[in-house]
C-alpha cells in the first residue's frame, strides 16, 4: 500500500509539469496561416505520396505539412473544423470527396493555366477542383476459376454469378459508380439495376483491399475495384503467387467509369500562391511520372508514358458519358443504396 | 434507487468541483452530437430513427452485446473460479495468460482471423473476436472478488449444513456479482462502440453504419442521430447495470487477507480442466499473433525502418502515460463523488461518464474537433486535445475501478476521522487515497492498455506528423504492406502487454 502511494505521489508531481509544459508549449494561434508550411490534407497514403512530396520541397523550398487519412474521413473533418480549419490544400483520393467540400463551398477556384492542363473530362466544371491521376473501375477476377469476365455491368446480373461477387458499399470509388449509374441510366434505371444487382446477393466488404482478399482466398470470383489495387498487391506480394486479373469493361459502359484523384485549394487558407504552386507541381511531368510508375494509375496530363505495359490507354477507356462533378450527388446515392438495401444502414 | 441509498458520506468541495469538471469534459461530445443532429430540424431526427432499417440495425448491434456480454459473462467467471477456487495447475501462469487477451486491439484480431479463415466472417466472426478480446473485463474483478472472499462466511455455511458445491454457487455467486455485473457492463459498452471487429467481419451493426455516414456519405447529421440512439441505448444499459447490481453492503473492515477462502479439489479433472482453459488464450491471443508473425515472414514488403518503429513506440508510451495520468486526475474525485455521495447530481456525474463509453472513438473524436476548434484553436490537433479526447473517452474504466476500492471501506471510517478533527481534505488525503490505490493502480493499468490501442480519435486529433502505433499500423495496412505492418502489430501487443501483465498479477480490485 505504501509503495503504491509512493508510486502515485512521483506520477502526479511528473504529470503536473509535463501538462504545464505542454500547454504553455502549444498556445500559439491556431487556423491557416500566412507563414509556416503549407498544411496539406491528403487522403492519398504517405506510402504513396511522400517521396514525391520530399522532391515538391527541394524543387521549391516550401516546407510542407502533411495530415494523412481516408479521403471520406477527411473530408468529414474538414467539413466539421470549417473556416477554422489549419489545412491549405485537399489532396483527395477521389472526386466525390471534393465535390462534397465544393458543394459546401471550401474551395477556392483555381486560375485557368492550371486547368487547362488537364482534360475537362477530369476536373470540376466550376474550376474548384482539379484531377491529378485517374482510375478505372474494373471487374477483378480469379484467374484459376473464371475464363470468360464480364465485360458490362449488366453481365454481372447473370444468376450464374450468385453469391460470387464482391463490393464494397462504404467505399467512395463504388459509390461514384453507383452515382455514374444514376446520371447514366436516370433514378428508375440505377434503382433496376442496383435491385437485380442485390438479388444476386453480393458480398460487402469494408474496402477495395478486402475485395481482393476476398478473390485471393476464393470467399469470391469477381470484383468491383479500381484497376490498381492489382498492381499493387503483385507488387506486395509476387507477380506469380497473385492469380487475379483486371477485366476492362467496354467502351461506354459504366462499369468502367474514369475516376480521379483530385486537388483543392481550400478556401480558409492564407497561403494561396504556396498552394497554387503545389497543384501546378502535381501536374508537372515529375509528378505525373511518379503516380505512373509507383501507382499505376494513369497521368492525366499528355505525354507521360504508362508505368506498366499490361495498362490500356486512357484514351481507348472511354467509360460511361458522365460528368465528374455531377458525382457529387452522394445524398442522393447513398439514399437509393439504403433503400435497395446495399447500403449498411 | 440502490444507488443512491447505499452512497452516504461527504467529499471536499474542491474535488467534488473537480468530478463535475470532468463530467462536463464528457459532455462536450454530448453537446456536439445534439446540436449536429437537429442541424436539420426535429422532424428530421425523428425520421432517422423510426425508420425501420435503423429500428433493424439496433436489433443487430443488440444481438452482438447480448451474445458477447453472455459469452464473456460464462468464460470470465468459469476461468476465474478455476484460477482461483480450485487446485488447477500452474494456475497462477493460466490466469496470467488468461488477462492477456485484452492487449489485442480489435481490428488486428480481426484482420488476422478473417485473413486465415474468412468463412468467419460475419456474425459470428465478430462473437469470436470480441468475445475473445474482451472476457478479460469479467475475469480480472470477478478474481479479484474471489480472492476477497471471506472463509468465515463458508465456515458458518457449512456449520449450517449446506454442503462445499451448493456453497461455492450460492454464496460466492452472491458476493462476486457487484463485480460481475460491473465487468459484464464494460464488455456491453465496448461491443456497441467497437468499430475495428464488425467491420473487418463485415456485421452489419450500428457502429459501421455511423462510420459510412461520415465517411462515404459525409452526412453527419445522419450520424449524428445514430450516435445520440446508441446513447440512450448505453444509458439504458448502464441504468440496468445499477439495478442488477443489487444492494450487497460490501464494506468490510477487518482484513480478509488472513484466511484466504477454501480450495475446491479438481481430483481427476485437473489436467483435462487444465487442457479445456489452455484452449481460451490459444484462440483468443496466440492464434492471431501466429497468423500475423505469418505476413512479417512471408511478406514481400519487409522494407522496415526501424527508426520509426521505434518513435512510434515512444510516442505511444508518452500518450498512453499522459491520459492516464490526467484520466486519473477527474476520475478520482468523480468515483468519490459516485460512492459517497447520496445526491442525484452525483449519480447523474456517474451515468454521463459511463455513457460516452459507448460512443465509437470516431464520434468522440469528431465532437472535440467541432468543440475544441472553435473554444481553444490554438491547441487544436495538439497533444493536449488529444488527451482530452482519450480521457473522454476512457474515464469510465478509471471510475469504475476505483468506485470498486472506495465502496469497499463503510464511510463510517471517514466519519470517525472528521469527529476526531480531520479535515475533509484531509481524509481524503490519509484515509481514502490509501485505501483507493489499488483500485486507482488497475485503472490505471486498464486506461493505459486501452489508449495505446486506440485509432480513430487518434487520426482525428494527433499532431500533424505525430505517429503512434496504432497510426502507422493503419498506415501500412490499408496499402497492403502486410509485412512492414506485423511489426507494429506485434510491438502494440507488447506495450499493452505490461499492464495487462500487472492487472493479473495484482487481480484487478
Amino acid at each position: 500500500m505504501f509503495r503504491a502511494k509512493k508510486f502515485l505521489k512521483v506520477a502526479a508531481t511528473f504529470t503536473a509539469v509535463v501538462m504545464a509544459v505542454t500547454l504553455v508549449a502549444a498556445c500559439s494561434g491556431g487556423g491557416s496561416s500566412a507563414s509556416g508550411p503549407l498544411v496539406i490534407y491528403s487522403g492519398r497514403s504517405e506510402a504513396l505520396i511522400g517521396d514525391l512530396l520530399k522532391t515538391f520541397t527541394q524543387e521549391t523550398g516550401i516546407e510542407v505539412e502533411v495530415r494523412y487519412g481516408d479521403s471520406g474521413e477527411l473530408a468529414a473533418q474538414l467539413l466539421t473544423e470549417g473556416s477554422a480549419s489549419p489545412a491549405d490544400v485537399f489532396f483527395s483520393q477521389d472526386a466525390g470527396a471534393l465535390g462534397a467540400l465544393s458543394q459546401k463551398n471550401r474551395f477556392e477556384v483555381l486560375p485557368d493555366n492550371i486547368l487547362s492542363l488537364v482534360p475537362e473530362r477530369f476536373r470540376a466544371a466550376n474550376g474548384e477542383w482539379v484531377g491529378v491521376s485517374g482510375r478505372v473501375r474494373v471487374i477483378a477476377y480469379d484467374t484459376n476459376k473464371v475464363t470468360n469476365p464480364p465485360t458490362t455491368i449488366d453481365e454481372l446480373l447473370d444468376p450464374k454469378w450468385k453469391g460470387k461477387i464482391g463490393f464494397a458499399p462504404t467505399n467512395a470509388s463504388w459509390q461514384s459508380f453507383v452515382t455514374a449509374l444514376r446520371v447514366e441510366r436516370g433514378e428508375q434505371g440505377a434503382d433496376q439495376w442496383l435491385r437485380e444487382f442485390a438479388a444476386n446477393n453480393p458480398r460487402p466488404y469494408e474496402k477495395n483491399s478486402a475485395v481482393l482478399d476476398g478473390i485471393a482466398n476464393g470467399q469470391i470470383e469477381l470484383g468491383l475495384v479500381n484497376h490498381y489495387y492489382l498492381y499493387e498487391r503483385k507488387n506486395a506480394k509476387g507477380n506469380e503467387t497473385v492469380a487475379i486479373a483486371n477485366s476492362y469493361a467496354k467502351s461506354g459502359d459504366v462499369g468502367g467509369l474514369v475516376n480521379v484523384a483530385g486537388v483543392g485549394i481550400l478556401d480558409s487558407t492564407k497561403k494561396t500562391e504556396k498552394a497554387q504552386q503545389f497543384v501546378e507541381f502535381l501536374l508537372s511531368p515529375t509528378a505525373q511520372n511518379y503516380f505512373a510508375t509507383k501507382t499505376f494509375e494513369f497521368p492525366l496530363v499528355s505525354g507521360i508514358a504508362l508505368g506498366n505495359p499490361d495498362l490500356p490507354n486512357l484514351t481507348t477507356l472511354v467509360g460511361p458519358n458522365v460528368d465528374l462533378s455531377d458525382l457529387s450527388s452522394l445524398a442522393e446515392t447513398q439514399a437509393l443504396l439504403q433503400k435497395v438495401g446495399l447500403l449498411t444502414k | 434507487m440502490s444507488r443512491l441509498r447505499a452512497a452516504t458520506g461527504s467529499v471536499p468541495p474542491v474535488l467534488a468541483l473537480v468530478a463535475v469538471l470532468g463530467a462536463l469534459l464528457s459532455i462536450v461530445p454530448l453537446l456536439y452530437l445534439v446540436i449536429q443532429a437537429t442541424s436539420d430540424g426535429l422532424s428530421n431526427v425523428a425520421t432517422e430513427i423510426f425508420d425501420d432499417a435503423t429500428l433493424a440495425l439496433v436489433g443487430r448491434s443488440l444481438l452482438l452485446c447480448v451474445v458477447v456480454t453472455s459469452l464473456c459473462a460464462v468464460i470470465g467467471t468459469t476461468a476465474a473460479f478455476l484460477c482461483v477456487r480450485t487446485n488447477l495447475p500452474f494456475r497462477r501462469i493460466l490466469f496470467v495468460a488468461l488477462a492477456l487477451p485484452l492487449t489485442m486491439p480489435s481490428y488486428v484480431a480481426a484482420y488476422a482471423w478473417v485473413a486465415e479463415r474468412p468463412n468467419l466472417a460475419g456474425f459470428w466472426g465478430a462473437t469470436l473476436v470480441l468475445t475473445s478480446i474482451s472476457f478479460p473485463f469479467v475475469m480480472l474483478p470477478v478474481a479479484a472478488a474471489m480472492r476477497r472472499l471471506d472463509s468465515r462466511h463458508e465456515e458458518v455455511g457449512r456449520s449450517l449444513g449446506r454442503t462445499p458445491v451448493n456453497l461455492a454457487f450460492t454464496l460466492t455467486l452472491r458476493q462476486i456479482r457487484p463485480s460481475l455485473t460491473a465487468g459484464s457492463l464494460l464488455v456491453a459498452l465496448y461491443v456497441l462502440s467497437d468499430f475495428g471487429a464488425v467491420a473487418t467481419m463485415r456485421y452489419e451493426s450500428f457502429t459501421w453504419s455511423i462510420y459510412g455516414a461520415y465517411r462515404a456519405g459525409f452526412n453527419p447529421t445522419r450520424a449524428a442521430t445514430l450516435s445520440l440512439l446508441l446513447v440512450l441505448i448505453a444509458l439504458a444499459i448502464v441504468v440496468g447495470e445499477e439495478f442488477a447490481r443489487g444492494r450487497a453492503n460490501l464494506a468490510s473492515v477487518g482484513s480478509t487477507t488472513d484466511r484466504p477462502p477454501s480450495t475446491l479439489d479438481l481430483h481427476t479433472w485437473r489436467w483435462p480442466t487444465f487442457a479445456a482453459l489452455l484452449l481460451v488464450p490459444i484462440v483468443a491471443l496466440l492464434l492471431p499473433i501466429l497468423f500475423i508473425w505469418q505476413w512479417f515472414s512471408e511478406g514481400a514488403s519487409r522494407n522496415n525502418n526501424w527508426s520509426e518503429l521505434f518513435n512510434a513506440f515512444g510516442s505511444t508510451l508518452w500518450v498512453a502515460f499522459l491520459a492516464t495520468a490526467v484520466t486519473m486526475l477527474f476520475a478520482i474525485p468523480i468515483a468519490l463523488v459516485a460512492a459517497r455521495i447520496a445526491k442525484k447530481w452525483a449519480l447523474a456525474t456517474d451515468r454521463a461518464v459511463f455513457v460516452l463509453h459507448a460512443l465509437p472513438g470516431l464520434v468522440v473524436g469528431l465532437g472535440v474537433v467541432a468543440v475544441g476548434i472553435r473554444a481553444l484553436p490554438g491547441l487544436y490537433q495538439k497533444i493536449p486535445m488529444l488527451i482530452a479526447a482519450y480521457v473522454i473517452l476512457y474515464l469510465s474504466l478509471a471510475v469504475g475501478s476505483i468506485r470498486a476500492s472506495i465502496e469497499r471501506t463503510p464511510s463510517s471510517i471517514d466519519d470517525a476521522a472528521l469527529s476526531l478533527g480531520s479535515s475533509r481534505l484531509e481524509v481524503f488525503r490519509r484515509i481514502t487515497l490509501p485505501v483507493a490505490a489499488p483500485g486507482i493502480l488497475s485503472g490505471a493499468a486498464l486506461v493505459f492498455l486501452t489508449v495505446a490501442k486506440e485509432l480513430p480519435a487518434t487520426i482525428l486529433l494527433k499532431p500533424t506528423g505525430f505517429e503512434t502505433l496504432a497510426t502507422e499500423l493503419w498506415t501500412r495496412t490499408t496499402v497492403f504492406e502486410f509485412g512492414a505492418a506485423a511489426p507494429y502489430a506485434i510491438a502494440l501487443i507488447l506495450v499493452a502487454m505490461i499492464p495487462t501483465a500487472f492487472l493479473s498479477v495484482r487481480g484487478w480490485q
